[in-house]
């Protein structure tokens, strides 16, 4: 497979979209937005999954897609939605590093990701090559934004942008075994996390009552 | 014939811009009513005031300039002129030689240049203001375009408007993680320069929004209908050219006969009506962002396109 | 031919001769100047003759000159397109300062005679053809310019732009002496055949690369070695400054191609061309912005004078990285590029400057927030500097669009130097040369729109004249040239033949056709003239209509403003609030690029309520070659002092010792030298 050959084209551009995903994400000022991006961005890789599904002809991947379908694109993001609005946490983005900065840092990590993938699988098919690239610099940019963001949302939203890189370069790899008890496994802790921290502010709020808690939180709002 | 046909489709197609221009302004403005929920005026209502207007006589301030006099029609040539080049219904235009991507960007340069200084002929603190955000933003849209340029140019070898068009059209190269992160500079770009929302707001003329209709204040009459014509000839220009990069599909191939050409008549239509809806859609659901963030929209299509033209230097490194 | 240019260089010799004795006479400077303008067009005649024909000429040696070598003058391609650009903007120049007179700004006597001496210096560098002489032309130009930075050395801030250029100007003599050096290598042979013969290799050639970048870079004003030229270009006198910022700052690049493109010969590999790539897309991104928030005309020229050098630097490096490559018809874009935009900023910055000269004559200030509304008043000048800053705002059909064009073409064709490295940093190049277009246009429509539009800022603006007549011809010339060099650029790339076969290659094609401009075989171009025309015919036919829709002649009435009520009658040119200014127009960029890379800042003085003072607003910034680079080196300057200061108390015993000591060491080294 090489350019011009659908199969190929069609899950280098599901890729590609991932990848635009994650600097959506890492260019969004409000928690909704990032969620909705997140959002997209599972449902781009259930797309990809089923896509591999179909060319590899492993009909195990259509589990995979469903699942992630499922998990990342709907249940996750409304999960995440309702931990926002119940317990009324702010809703702007809290940065470590600038929106600016981080977009470079972002690139910058891409072009780490393909100078490292691409002399290592040389010699093996287009395929794999660009489309590990691709992967990898999605979990590096799902890094990035657990570094360089404040807000425990957006780190868990980090969290599984990595995890989807990993699953993108699981189900391109063509007869990689174990892909849908990986990703179910990958998925487990996620919904893991998410509880985590679900509690994890139920015990903040408890904790504290007082309206400085939510003085202090909106300090950096413009 | 190959040059009457090419020569005939140049007039069909400066004719159909001139004609189309105020047409899908008014469609946008209709569209984004009916979804906010308004009647909306009439999709014609734009015609009417452009033919309202040009019949008065402007006013001008008694300090205004020749500058003044002249900007609004050297700015409406030079935009007519950008909208020619970019193929509508079909390729091969009799200006289709000249049609390059950094020429169309100097003539839109040179309106944008145009209605600066009419801005800032008068002396008032708006037009001054608007003059500086319109010529700030550009410093960032720039880049931006010629790195999407740039994409374009490693594909198809070219940096003319009408071959790469063909290029496209032909369908070798696939589908392109590239062109899809440059349809998306292309896309900011475009927002940027027609003075959209959210970089700017069309349809207001509050301080706090002010870049493009700041400079607009002091003209009347035939000046202001010459500046409302040539926005939205930049609007389609900008529309047209998306469509005929991305969406080359549907488009009389140089050299063919009026049947092609109604069929890529009918295929531009329907291609400039889903780019209207989107951009309804896309104003209606979006706040208008601070000045001083524009820079960061601007540059985060420069880094996309940056990035498209990466992974273009990977790919064919690897071809 | 070489006879009338070595009778040129004699007139303008003698020329400087006499104005020592007879300065001080009413019409001196209009007689020395009227012969200054005779040898510059003695320039242009020449230039063009060997552009022409072609073949590069030679004279006999020369009567004088060093003993160990015979020195000759000689004019080939490259040396003759940059005589063209210089004999151009030395005629506008002296033209323009034979009104001095007359403009009621007469110049002082002592800055007549370094004028010739300027002009005579720099065309002796071009037609050099040995590195003696080359850089005795250098050195005489650098002193020359020097004593007319200084000759208004009255203000304390033109004597500190003196000594700041006079100090880089040695530090450019004395990078580019040893890098001629090390070209001549140990047979010593100085004559620019023999370095071509020998090209360097190794450590030598990396040595060149690199003073031969300092040496020039520092006289062009090259980043991060810039910060003598936005001080030092506007203290001249307005010609002089015209002068050194369209023509010697070509010289210096001359020098940078005849050096790293001719003289090291074609076998460098592809990488020398990133260091000039980099330092260029630098100059091309700060002095485009800092042109945007000086607010001196004449400084912000300046700065745009570094913005251009950078642009035409990067056409330099493309062109070497594409040499090295093998891609020689991408080379000749380059280097074609490189070469006609030097000519196109020496035209039309040199009208710009004389423009800013006119201004300064006719409205009494060089200040952006002292002018304005000089287009009433001064309509021909206005004109010239429309004409010249939409050049300089690379606006198609002019001059400036058509060069930013080709190395916009030449950037974009990065790609095809197969290694990824290069590949990204010429697409990076690429975005920087747009946003210094972008940045350019914005700083010139401050320029003009604070200048000649809007309303007098300042009596002294509003009671402006229009400039004499010599001074009025000396702005259309340029001006009009830049329309010519715009409209038919391929034609001006053709003369450039055998400049381009100079720098890249003897089978090379110039890149246009006809009135053409051409990116490469089959590929895009651009027609200026046919564009033209179309403007031109779709201005006439919409303009005709729409006259015929609405006849009525524009009515005129008191400015709407957003309805803002009339002013008081004691602010006779309007509420000056509700004129932006210098500071206003230029916030947007200091915002959003000027603060992370300028460090620019602004302060507002705001007095509390119930005090009587006014208000003030300041904005200022940075430039980071202030801290980081003068700043060291100023220390360094008093480390040495202060050590060399103790010398003086030593008796006469130890000084006479020293002196001993020096002697015996140099013989020792020559020995070691000699045997070796």
């Amino acid at each position: 497979m090489s350019f011009g050959q659908l199969p190929y084209d069609v899950s280098h551009l599901l890729g590609g979209g991932m990848l635009l995903l994650s600097f959506v994400l890492l260019y969004q000022r409000r928690v909704g937005a990032v969620i909705n991006a997140l959002a997209l961005q599972g449902g781009i890789l259930a797309l990809a999954a089923a896509w591999q599904a179909l060319v590899q002809g492993a009909p195990q991947l259509y589990l995979t897609a469903l699942i992630a379908f499922g998990a990342k694109a709907v249940l996750i993001p409304l999960a995440l939605r309702t931990l926002l609005r119940r317990l009324d946490l702010h809703r702007t983005v809290e940065t470590a590093l600038g929106i600016g900065p981080s977009l470079v840092a972002g690139v910058a990590l891409v072009a780490l990701a393909i100078l490292v993938v691409l002399p290592i699988t040389a010699g093996s098919r287009a395929i794999a090559r660009e489309d590990l690239a691709l992967a990898l610099s999605v979990v590096l940019l799902g890094m990035l934004m657990m570094i360089t963001r404040r807000n425990a949302i957006l780190q868990v939203a980090g969290l599984m942008t990595l995890e989807n890189g990993l699953i993108l370069a699981a189900v391109g790899v063509a007869g990689m075994p174990l892909v849908v008890e990986l990703s179910t496994a990958a998925l487990v802790m996620m919904l893991l996390v998410v509880g985590g921290v679900f509690v994890f502010q139920i015990r903040e709020r408890f904790d504290t009552v007082d309206t400085g808690f939510l003085e202090r939180h909106r300090g950096e709002a413009e | 014939m190959q040059v009457f046909g090419a020569i005939l489709t140049q007039l069909l197609h400066l004719l159909l811009m001139l004609a189309a221009a105020p047409l899908l302004l008014g469609v946008t403005r209709w569209l984004k009513a009916r979804l906010m929920g308004r009647r909306g005026a009439s999709p014609l209502q734009p015609l009417r005031d452009l033919d309202k207007l040009l019949r008065k006589r402007p006013v001008l301030a008694e300090n205004a300039s020749i500058v003044s006099e002249a900007a609004p029609y050297v700015a409406f040539a030079a935009c007519l002129l950008a909208a020619a080049l970019v193929p509508s219904f079909s390729h091969g235009m009799a200006f289709a030689p000249f049609a390059d991507l950094i020429l169309l960007a100097g003539l839109l340069a040179l309106a944008r240049m145009a209605l600066a200084l009419a801005g800032m002929d008068v002396g008032t603190a708006f037009g001054g203001l608007g003059a500086a955000r319109e010529m700030s933003f550009a410093a960032f849209a720039e880049p931006a375009l010629l790195l999407s340029v740039l994409n374009f140019t490693i594909l198809a070898g070219n940096t003319n408007l009408d071959l790469i068009a063909a290029t496209f059209r032909d369908g070798a190269l696939g589908l392109r993680v590239s062109l899809g992160l440059a349809a998306m500079a292309m896309l900011a770009v475009a927002i940027a320069e027609n003075g959209r929302i959210p970089v700017d707001n069309p349809s207001t003329h509050l301080e706090l929004t002010m870049v493009h209709e700041a400079m607009l204040l002091e003209s009347s009459g035939r000046h202001l209908a010459l500046w409302d014509y040539g926005a939205a000839l930049r609007l389609t220009l900008w529309l047209s050219l998306i469509a005929a990069i991305f969406v080359p599909f549907g488009a009389a191939p140089a050299g063919s006969g009026p049947l092609a050409w109604a069929i890529g008549l009918l295929a531009w239509l329907l291609k400039m009506g889903v780019l209207c809806l989107a951009l309804a859609w896309f104003e209606s659901a979006i706040a208008k962002m601070r000045v001083f963030r524009v820079p960061e929209f601007l540059g985060a299509a420069l880094l996309l396109a940056l990035l498209g033209a990466a992974l273009l230097f990977v790919s064919t490194g690897l071809a | 031919m070489l006879t009338l240019f070595a009778l040129c260089l004699w007139v303008l010799v003698l020329l400087a001769a006499v104005a020592v004795p007879l300065g001080r006479h009413a019409r001196a400077g209009l007689v020395l100047h009227a012969g200054c303008l005779i040898a510059s067009l003695g320039f242009v005649a020449v230039a063009l003759g060997v552009l022409l024909t072609g073949e590069p000429v030679e004279s006999q040696p020369l009567p004088f000159g060093p003993p160990w070598a015979p020195t000759r003058l000689g004019l080939d391609g490259l040396s003759a397109w940059f005589l063209l650009l210089l004999g151009i903007a030395g005629s506008a120049a002296s033209l323009f300062a034979m009104d001095d007179g007359a403009s009621g700004h007469p110049l002082p006597p002592r800055a007549l005679p370094p004028f010739p001496l300027f002009l005579a210096g720099m065309a002796l560098t071009l037609a050099a053809t040995d590195a003696f002489l080359l850089l005795f032309g250098f050195e005489l130009m650098s002193l020359a310019s020097w004593a007319l930075v200084a000759a208004e050395h009255e203000r304390p801030e033109n004597r500190a732009a003196a000594r700041l250029y006079l100090g880089f100007a040695v530090l450019a003599g004395a990078c580019l002496v040893p890098a001629f050096g090390l070209l001549a290598g140990s047979a010593g042979a100085l004559d620019f055949a023999a370095m071509r013969a020998a090209p360097p290799e190794g450590w030598r050639a990396a040595a060149v690369l690199l003073l031969g970048l300092l040496g020039a870079g520092a006289k062009a004003g090259l980043v991060p070695l810039h910060a003598w030229l936005p001080l030092a270009h506007p203290a001249a006198p307005s010609h002089v400054s015209a002068l050194m910022s369209g023509a010697m700052t070509k010289i210096a690049l001359y020098v940078l191609a005849r050096l790293l493109l001719d003289l090291c010969g074609p076998a460098q590999p592809s990488w020398w061309g990133v260091p000039l790539l980099v330092l260029g897309a630098a100059s091309a991104l700060l002095g485009a912005l800092r042109a945007n928030l000086e607010d001196d005309a004449k400084t912000l020229l300046a700065c745009s004078t570094i913005e251009n050098v950078g642009l035409i630097t990067i056409g330099l490096g493309l062109a070497l990285a594409f040499r090295g490559a093998d891609l020689g018809p991408l080379a000749a874009l380059a280097a074609g590029a490189a070469l006609l935009h030097a000519l196109n900023h020496g035209v039309f910055k040199t009208g710009l400057f004389l423009m800013a000269g006119a201004v300064l004559h006719g409205a009494g200030s060089r200040r952006l927030d002292r002018l304005g509304g000089l287009i009433h008043a001064m309509p021909v000048t206005a004109l010239a500097a429309l004409i010249g800053v939409a050049a300089a705002a690379s606006l198609p059909p002019l001059s400036g669009f058509a060069s930013e064009w080709l190395l916009l073409q030449a950037l974009l064709a990065g790609w095809r130097v197969s290694d990824i490295g290069f590949q990204v940093l010429a697409a990076a190049g690429a975005a920087v040369a747009a946003m210094a277009a972008a940045l350019a246009a914005a700083a010139m429509l401050r320029f003009f729109g604070l200048v000649f539009l809007g309303r007098p800022r300042s009596p002294r603006g509003a009671g402006a004249r229009e400039a004499p007549i010599f001074e009025r011809a000396a702005l259309l010339l340029p001006a009009g040239l830049t329309v010519l060099l715009g409209l038919f650029p391929g034609f001006v790339l053709g003369l450039a033949a055998p400049a381009l076969q100079g720098l890249v290659g003897p089978v090379i094609r110039v890149p246009a056709r006809g009135t053409w401009l051409a990116a490469g075989e089959g590929a895009t171009g651009y027609a200026p003239l046919v564009i033209a025309l179309l403007l031109a015919l779709l201005l006439g036919i919409t303009w005709m209509l729409v006259r015929r829709r609405s006849p009525a002649a524009t009515a005129r009435g008191p400015v709407w403003n957003c309805g803002f009520v009339e002013p008081p009658p004691h602010l006779p040119f309007g509420d000056p609030l509700t004129q932006p200014g210098a500071a206003g127009i230029a916030q947007p960029l200091r915002r959003m690029l000027g603060e992370s890379l300028l460090r620019a800042g602004e302060t507002v003085d705001m007095p509390a309520p119930g005090e009587t003072r006014p208000g003030h607003y300041a904005a200022g910034f940075t430039d980071p070659s202030g801290p980081l680079l003068l700043a060291p080196v100023a220390r360094l300057r008093d480390r040495i002092a202060a050590e060399a200061d103790r010398l003086r108390h030593l008796t006469i015993r130890r000084c006479l010792s020293l002196s001993f000591a020096t002697l015996v060491g140099l013989l020792a080294l020559l020995a070691w030298l000699e045997a070796r």
